[in-house]
């Protein structure tokens, strides 16, 4: 059995998903940022995509100056709070700390940055100034992490912002497809909150631009144009029965757990597809939420799946089992309902995974999460006419602008799918250029 | 085991260890506890006039997450009655007569300091300390340092002492003047057994910056105190070498100031002194302390091969000198270990901005700091910044064969004498040219 009880209450659902990074009272805060070493040069500002000055902040949280520290990680991150919790700090500032050198814990430094942030957003603490009105108009798509990012530094010099949202709420997937452990709606929204009134760009929800009509409009409108538009639905792999009604993307399953939370149906087995780290995410959540038995499964050897160690980690510490060497075939129905993945067995060759013959095995389950990659918004992107890579990430210059000048992108559709923290720190060079841009003409 | 009991200016106890006369030997019922845990011998909280005190008494330094490295107190003297302390005193002699008792005694006129010093003696105390250090408060009525800071009246009150003590008298110092050894060779004149410092230092502890008033607070108001505590060690430390090594100070020293641990204990006891005394540590962590002060002293001097705490005391005196006795021949210079390293180039800022220029910085990625060895001066400040342990040591050399002083130099002729001498030291060191430092403007 689980050792988690499915949950049947928003109580219960925050205790099976407690946060990993929870909020540092006063003293903890102070321990902690007591132990920086205000290293020279230091690793940890270099392992930020951001470039947030870390020693600067957490010396400005010792010395009883929060709000300094505040406006310090939000000069260089306009999501300082979302980042400091979301962000795989493991592998970022906190795994180039340099006490690591020496097996001394790392400082906090996210937990810090939350710590810091979290006051100025509780005190509505303004930082920044809009911008004089320059009569300039950009229409952003995506009120996502690079969207917002975009929108604060195109207020800060005073170009006038609004958001299209094809959702009802803001912040992409911080709200829709973050690990629930890692970020609660709440905190998500009360930074977006914080930031739309500081900042002044308008959002316009539930309003998707998905017709070349509005494109032309939007064009017509705007002066510029940025796509924070992420990645499209989950790639589906043509995976024979991966169209039956127990078999979820791992992308739209999360965001149904992040909105419903205790409401969402899971099955007692669960079998998750998958070696990144939202299959990683995916196969935790099952488990959290009561699942008996969750199998991961990755078709190539542990050591080749792109999902960070500590992600791993994680999912292992609460029950889930991994499946190496297993590439699925096909998911089996009975009666309408999953029963089973078909398996073959995958070797190395030459390098080369390569299917085992006469290795097929069967294993039992009444549910399938397929985390195998989110699709590219070709359509959307090819309505506009936009140049696109071999991968189908929109193509962009030094300044994040696309192969028509009116348009500038960042985050996933650019990337092809990386960390909230690199859509951030894209999205405010976007807007440099986006600056430039409209400054020349 | 080592033998740990001393006879220090003829009071006998079973270790160098003694609470200091603070709030800590408030009572009979705290110096009880505190003999229990191990503690050898305690001064009792100063005798006299009972005082009032005020409410707010304490204020404390702290540095990032360490708490109270200073301490400041504006309390006084005790504010009990003399008959019940003297009843006190008795009540633990009975208990614990081969514990070191001492009275410290604080009062004005030559008939007083008679009375008193009879009364403590006949509770059974072992000797008198006469608080000639207080700084705050009792010295505005003429007492405490006051006496301290005046060698003559000082040695007058001693004469006063001895001329009824049948106890040992030591005289406790005020580190509040300019040369510890005046007064503390009157302590030794006027007959005094032995001297002890140092007392408290006058101090303002910080300021609550957004009341505009400083610590600790009296109703919105304050007052200096004095100040003690780990941090006072390094000028305890000097002042009891001082008047070790004064030829005219002839009596044994019970040192005071910033002992927290065995450690800070031996350094007294090698600087001179023959017994020590603590409280901060003791109001921060209680009695228990004392378990680690005697298990460790009791192991150094085992490792050292000290058979008595005799053996040791002054043991650094020696080595204790005139700066210009010391070998300007003597050169050591940083070098790191590459493999403790933790890249975190505080020593080649420390350098960079705060000494020789000397640490350099590799190119590219690697981040290990390397030395400049023709630029060190071996000052020692990157191994006194760098978090490892033993990260940076400093290495010798030169050859060992010739030692050279200023003092040397000085019978040679061979000292810099004119402003724009070339035999100064820094001649021919390399100096970077102003304007390279806009060079290392960051981008």
């Amino acid at each position: 059995m689980s050792e988690f009880v499915r949950p049947a209450s928003d109580e219960d659902f925050a205790r099976n998903f407690a946060q990993i990074k929870p909020l540092m009272n006063e003293t903890e805060a102070y321990y902690e940022s007591s132990r920086c070493l205000f290293c020279y040069d230091a690793p940890c500002i270099n392992a930020c995509p951001t470039g947030i000055d870390i020693p600067l902040f957490i010396r400005q949280i010792n010395n009883g100056n929060t709000d300094g520290a505040a406006k310090t990680i939000y000069d260089a991150n306009y999501l300082g709070n979302t980042c400091g919790k979301v962000c795989p700090t493991d592998v970022l500032c906190e795994g180039a700390c340099v006490y690591n050198h020496q097996n001394v814990k790392p400082i906090e430094i996210g937990r810090l940055q939350s710590f810091a942030t979290t006051a100025s957003i509780a005190n509505n603490k303004k930082h920044f100034e809009q911008g004089e009105s320059t009569g300039k108009k950009v229409a952003i798509i995506g009120a996502g992490p690079a969207g917002i990012s975009c929108a604060c530094e195109l207020r800060r010099a005073g170009i006038e912002v609004d958001i299209y949202e094809s959702k009802a709420q803001p912040s992409g997937l911080t709200l829709h497809g973050v690990a629930p452990y890692k970020i609660t709606n709440q905190d998500a929204l009360d930074e977006m909150a914080y930031l739309e009134k500081q900042f002044g760009y308008k959002v316009i929800y539930n309003h998707p631009i998905d017709s070349e009509e509005q494109i032309k409009e939007l064009e017509a409108k705007y002066d510029s144009i940025f796509l924070g538009v992420g990645l499209g639905k989950t790639n589906r792999l043509g995976l024979k029965g991966s169209d039956a009604d127990q078999v979820f993307g791992a992308i739209e399953f999360i965001e149904q757990l992040k909105l419903k939370h205790s409401e969402v149906a899971i099955g007692k087995q669960v079998i998750v597809l998958g070696g990144g780290n939202t299959a990683m995410d995916a196969a935790s959540e099952c488990a959290r939420m009561g699942a008996e038995n969750v199998t991961l499964a990755y078709r190539g050897g542990k050591e080749r799946m792109s999902a960070y160690e500590f992600e791993y980690d994680l999912a292992k510490g609460v029950g889930v089992k991994g499946m190496f060497h297993a590439s699925p075939l096909e998911i089996l129905e009975e009666n309408g309902k999953v029963k089973a993945v078909r398996f073959i067995r995958t070797a190395y060759e030459n390098g080369k995974l390569t299917d085992l013959p006469n290795s097929e095995f069967e294993q039992a389950c009444h549910m399938v999460i397929m985390a195998t990659g989110q699709s590219k918004q070709t359509g959307f992107l090819g309505m506009i006419g936009l140049d696109l890579d071999e991968k189908g990430r929109i193509k962009v210059s030094e300044q994040y602008q696309s192969s028509n000048a009116q348009y500038f992108a960042a985050g996933d559709a650019v990337n092809g799918g990386v960390e909230v923290v690199n859509a951030v720190a894209e999205a405010k060079k976007a807007a440099k250029g986006i600056i430039d841009y409209l400054s020349d003409k | 085991m080592a033998d740990l009991s001393i006879n220090f200016a003829g009071i006998k106890a079973p270790n160098p260890f003694w609470l200091a006369s603070a709030p800590p030997t408030n009572s009979g019922y705290q110096i009880m506890k505190a003999f229990d845990q191990g503690w050898g011998g305690a001064v009792w909280k100063t005798l006299g006039v009972p005082v009032v005190n005020v409410s707010s008494r304490y204020g404390g330094l702290n540095y990032r997450n360490n708490r109270m490295i200073g301490l400041n107190n504006i309390e006084l003297i005790t504010d009990r009655p003399l008959k019940d302390n003297l009843r006190e005193i008795e009540e633990v002699k009975k208990h614990f007569p081969d514990h070191a008792v001492i009275a410290s005694l604080m009062v004005e006129t030559r008939e007083e300091w008679h009375q008193i010093v009879r009364d403590v003696e006949n509770a059974g105390a072992d000797g008198l300390e006469l608080n000639f250090g207080c700084p705050h408060g009792m010295c505005e009525r003429g007492m405490g340092s006051a006496v301290g800071q005046e060698p003559d009246v000082l040695k007058t009150i001693v004469g006063w002492v001895k001329e009824v003590a049948k106890t040992p008298v030591i005289v406790k110092l005020t580190p509040n003047i300019t040369d510890i050894t005046e007064p503390g060779l009157a302590a030794a004149q006027g007959g005094g057994d032995a001297i002890s410092m140092i007392n408290t230092i006058q101090s303002l502890m910080g300021v609550d910056i957004d009341n505009f008033v400083s610590s600790p607070s009296v109703d919105g108001n304050s007052t200096h105190g004095g100040y003690c505590g780990p941090a006072v060690k390094p000028i305890a430390l000097n002042m009891v070498r001082n008047c070790a090594q004064h030829p005219g100070i002839d009596i044994p020293i019970s040192g005071i100031g910033g002992i927290e641990n065995w450690r800070d204990a031996v350094e007294h006891i090698l600087l001179g002194a023959s017994s020590v005394q603590v409280c901060t540590a003791v109001m921060h962590y209680g009695f228990g302390i004392v378990r680690d002060m005697i298990s460790g002293l009791d192991r150094y001097m085992d490792d050292k091969g000290f058979k008595t705490i005799d053996d040791m005391v002054g043991k650094a005196l020696p080595n204790t000198m005139q700066w210009n006795n010391l070998n300007l021949n003597y050169k050591v210079v940083a070098e790191i270990n590459d493999d403790k390293c933790i890249q975190c180039q505080l020593c080649y800022t420390a350098c960079e901005d705060g000494a020789h220029q000397a640490i350099g910085l590799p190119e590219g990625d690697a981040r290990v700091p390397f030395v400049i060895e023709e630029n060190c001066v071996g000052c020692n400040l990157c191994s006194l910044v760098c978090p490892v342990e033993d990260c940076i040591t400093m290495e010798r050399r030169d050859d060992g064969k010739e030692v050279v002083t200023w003092s040397d130099k000085t019978a040679n002729g061979t000292i810099p004498t004119t402003f724009n001498d070339q035999r100064a030291g820094g001649v021919g060191h390399y100096v970077p040219e102003p304007a390279d430092a806009l060079k290392k403007r960051k981008k």
